[in-house]
This record gives structure tokens, sequence and C-alpha cells, in this order.
């Protein structure tokens, strides 16, 4: 029955994809569906965000913590990334379901974050080689309908964006030569990330001929194979990478490209206005997390 | 514990509430659109989620199916964010594991397992903030969904925590409460009957004191009975104006 089913929205999506620029559900292939966010949604994080896109919910809390700097990179502090998917977006995911899928994620999300050029990593060094900022960035699956990456990346911008409860930290010498981290007593005294250049990620569907942003689950279903943009306010893309099973002819990736670029471009002026709109507001901002 | 006073000389404990008053309660069913049944509480700043999966066909080996009744499969979980320090796992160590038991064994008490032979019932938990009474925020988010699907229940279980300080009995425990260190009762209650569906107590505490305990927990626990009514009543009449539209 399932597969009957499938083959069928194959059929109407395959049409409608490739006859005209009309999705099933009535959006063109460039549109997103209706996206919610709201910041600062878990109180004992340094920044967190909710993200709904269509019936895909995500929760981003990102603590910050003192710890050591790689090797590799001794004067940045770094960004550690794990992604629950929990059992309350499907009971597959129930003990250690959903794993695998959380390591996929965590992985392409590092390759996107965590380097100079997204984050300025240097601000989150204390000391060289001694100290720095570990920003752990904790990810939960709430209900998956297709397009996790593109919400999960509007969720980790968000939350990063939101004035990070960072305190200042000053070194200490004393007489003997031991230094002492020091945080700032005043809980406003806050460093505040240079977000200008996070990325945001655009996932592309390729369906028949032609490709797809936001694609539903029963989209994704159809499509071939779907290519992962990631793109700065700017327009620079900062990583490309082909996930799924089945195979692209380079000259669809190339166009593929173009559009994540133009479509992730657009993405992030509207965010923006809304992390903007929620700060402005400050205390007086109506909370609403899951309730209403 | 040296420091914090929690109950002061006029009676009030830290954060301003009398010793049976209950925290601030909001919550929502229905969060989600593709579980059988879902519902969000708030207990002051606990944070807690449930789904509800189910009845449905046995998932896994067979061998585990009831020719008489249905099997109830739980899991909780915490947010590694949830807490003040950063958890690495969100389940499937050992204080998961356990109140996965718990969680469990309370609901077995309370759905009518026998209507649904050979299926099996999935309920998830989810702490997304903890600051004390996570199970009981779990069990009142569970019961709530499980109204949410649909699901025949004996009665609501309505959960509480209590403690006990200078003689007096604190109910609904606050994370700074609970790490004080002093006697702590969880109790989970079909306020109808009046029947316990889960009872656990740790440290001691003299026997004379036990009664009062339980009694304020008991009473608080029939408070919440009547929040969370309040809340199923709401939702059904905001569901069936909407249907009515």
């Amino acid at each position: 029955y399932l597969h009957v089913a499938l083959l069928f929205w194959q059929q109407v999506i395959l049409c409608h994809c490739t006859l005209d620029d009309l999705r099933v559900d009535g959006r063109s292939c460039e549109d997103y569906r209706y996206v919610e966010v709201e910041t600062d949604v878990v109180s004992n994080t340094s920044g967190s965000a909710r993200v709904k896109l269509g019936h895909t919910d995500i929760l981003v809390g990102i603590k910050a913590e003192i710890g050591r700097p790689k090797l590799d990179r001794p004067n940045k502090g770094c960004l550690e990334f794990f992604v629950d998917c929990s059992a309350n977006a499907t009971p597959e995911f129930e003990g250690r379901g959903g794993e695998e899928l959380g390591t996929e994620i965590a992985n392409a999300l590092y390759r996107v974050y965590d380097n100079e050029r997204s984050v300025d990593l240097k601000s989150l060094c204390i000391t060289p080689m001694e100290h720095c900022w570990i920003l752990y960035t904790d990810v939960l699956l709430l209900q998956c309908d297709g397009n996790l990456f593109d919400a999960i990346s509007l969720a980790i911008k968000a939350a990063l964006l939101t004035p990070s409860k960072i305190p200042k930290v000053q070194m200490m010498e004393d007489e003997e030569g031991t230094t002492e981290i020091e945080l700032s007593d005043d809980p406003f005294d806050c460093v505040r990330l240079n977000t200008e250049n996070v990325p945001c990620i655009v996932t592309l569907c390729k369906i028949g001929q032609r490709h797809v942003v936001d694609a539903t689950l029963q989209e994704k279903a159809c499509s071939v194979a779907s290519l992962l943009v990631s793109v700065t306010s700017k327009g620079t893309i900062t990583c490309v990478r082909k996930i799924g099973g089945g195979s692209l002819d380079p000259e669809s990736i190339y166009e593929m490209i173009e559009t994540g670029k133009r479509v992730g471009k657009a993405l992030h002026a509207p965010l923006q206005d809304i992390l903007n709109k929620e700060e402005s507001l400050g205390k007086s901002r109506e909370k609403v997390g899951f309730i209403g | 514990m040296a420091g914090i006073e929690l109950l002061s000389d006029q009676g009030y404990r830290v954060d301003g509430r009398k010793p049976n008053e209950l925290r601030k309660i909001q919550a929502r069913m229905g969060v989600f659109s593709q579980a059988d049944g879902s519902a969000y509480i708030e207990q002051g700043n606990t944070k807690a989620l449930a789904v509800v999966y189910g009845p449905h066909e046995i998932r896994g080996s067979r061998s585990k199916s009831q020719h008489d009744r249905a099997i109830i499969n739980c899991q909780y979980s915490m947010a590694t964010f949830s807490t003040g320090e950063r958890k690495r796992r969100p389940h499937g160590d050992r204080k998961s594991s356990e109140m996965t038991l718990h969680l469990k064994q309370t609901f077995e008490a309370a759905i009518l397992t026998q209507l649904y032979p050979r299926s099996q019932i999935d309920i998830y938990v989810q702490i997304l903030q903890a600051d004390g009474g996570n199970y009981s925020a779990c069990v009142n988010a569970a019961t709530l969904a499980v109204v949410d699907a649909g699901i025949p229940l004996r009665d609501y279980v309505c959960a509480c925590s209590a403690g006990f300080v200078e003689d007096t009995p604190l109910v609904d425990l606050s994370h700074l409460e609970e790490s004080a260190g002093g006697t702590q009762l969880s109790l989970a209650v079909l306020p109808k009957a009046e029947h316990l569906a889960l009872i656990e107590m740790d440290s001691r505490l003299h026997q004379d004191h036990l009664e009062s305990m339980m009694d304020a927990a008991t009473q608080a626990c029939k408070d919440l009975y009547a929040v969370l009514d309040r809340v199923v009543r709401d939702h059904l009449q905001e569901v069936t104006t909407s249907i009515g539209e």
C-alpha cells in the first residue's frame, strides 16, 4: 500500500515539477515553507533557538564552556556539535536508532561551521595553548518533515546571533606566576560573537530534470540525490556537498549551486530582521516557546 | 548544607512560595502533528515534552507481545543542554534508564492496557530544561499526551515531589531545594481513587513525619489534577470550536 501511495506521489510530484514551476503544496521550485524562529527558549544555555519549517521542528542550545584549544589550532576556540535525533521525532530513533543520522548531520555541521571563515574562532581564544571557549552546539530534532539541514542551520545561526551569554574573562597572574581565570561579575558584561560570515545551508533536491529547495519528505523520496550548499549573507559559498545515494551530472550541479547561492543569500536578510526585532523588544518580548 | 535557609522564619521558601504551594504550571496539548499524541508542560523552570505513538503493532521481536494486554514502551531522555552543566548523553545512562523504568511502571498502572492485546504503546518524554521535579514533570506531560492520543486511562496520573525541612513538608521541590540534600519523596497518584502508581523516597525520615509528608504530596497531586483537567478541557473546547467552524 505504502509503495503504491509513493508511486502515486512520485508521478504527481514529477509531473508538476517538470511541467511547470508548481509543486504539490503550491510552492514554486525556489520557495521555502512557512518558517518560524524564536530565540532564547531555554534559559540555562548561552544561546538557544527553535525553528519550525513546515512540520520540521528543531531546537538548538549552545553552551559555552572553557576548555583547552585543539593542538592544530592553539590560538582559536572551537565549536562542538552533537545532534540528538530524539524518539519524539519518530519511534525509529528510539535507543541508538538515531545515532547514524545524528553523526552524519553533525559531521556536515563541522565542515560548515567549525572554521575560521564562518565563525570568528580567534575571539573565542582566552590564552593560546591553554584556555579557550568551546561552544557546545547541541541540536535536538523534535519532528522531521524533510529538509533538516536548512532548518538546523537557521536555528544554529539564530542561536549564535542572539546576544550570547559568553562572559568576559580576565587572566589574573599572582606572584608565583600561576594564572587564574576571572569571570566578570556583571552578568551583562558579555562578549558578542561576530556572526557576519555565519552561513546558512540550502539543500537542493534534484527531481526529474529540475531541482527544488526545501523538499518535503515526499519530495525527498522522489529525488535522485541532493546537494547541500552553504552560503554566507554576502553570497559566498563556503561548502558544497552531495548527500544521499544517486548521482548528479556536473551540468546540473552548476545550476544547483547557482540556485543555492541566490536562495541562500536571500535567506539571511529575513532571519536577521526577525532577530533584530526580537532583540529590540528585549525583556518585553512575550515568550511563546511551546505554549501557544 | 549550610548557607541556604530553605524555609524562612516567616514560613516562606527560597523562591517565595509557601510550603504547600506549587510552581506556576503552563501546559499545552497537541504540540506536534505527526505523533498520535503530544504535550508540553512547564512547571516553574522545568520544561518537558511528551510524545505518544500507538497503540500499534509490536515493533522488533514479537516475543515481547502479550496476548491479553498492550505493552508500554517508554524512553526518558534529557536534552544535553537542559542541565546547568552540559550532559554528554541525552539517554542511556543509569539515571535515565531508572527513570524510564519508573515511567513504564507508572503508566502500566494507569492505562487500560487490556483493551489493546498484542499491541504496543510508546511514550517518549524529553526534558528540555531541568530545574527540579523532572520525574513529576515527565509524568504530568505524559498523562496529557496519552489523553491527547485518545488512549483510555483509569484516571489521570499526577506526580509531585515533596521534601521535609524544619518539621514542615515542602511540595514541588525546585533544583535548589533538591540539591540541598534532604529527604525527597516522589509520588504519582491516581487522584480520584487516591491510588499510588509510584512512590519513591530517598534518604531517611522519622516514621512520625511520613504521614504528614505523604498527605502534603497527595494534596499537591490533587491540586495538579485540577490544573491538568483544566488544560484538557480547554484543549477540547478549542478543538471542538475549530471543528465547528
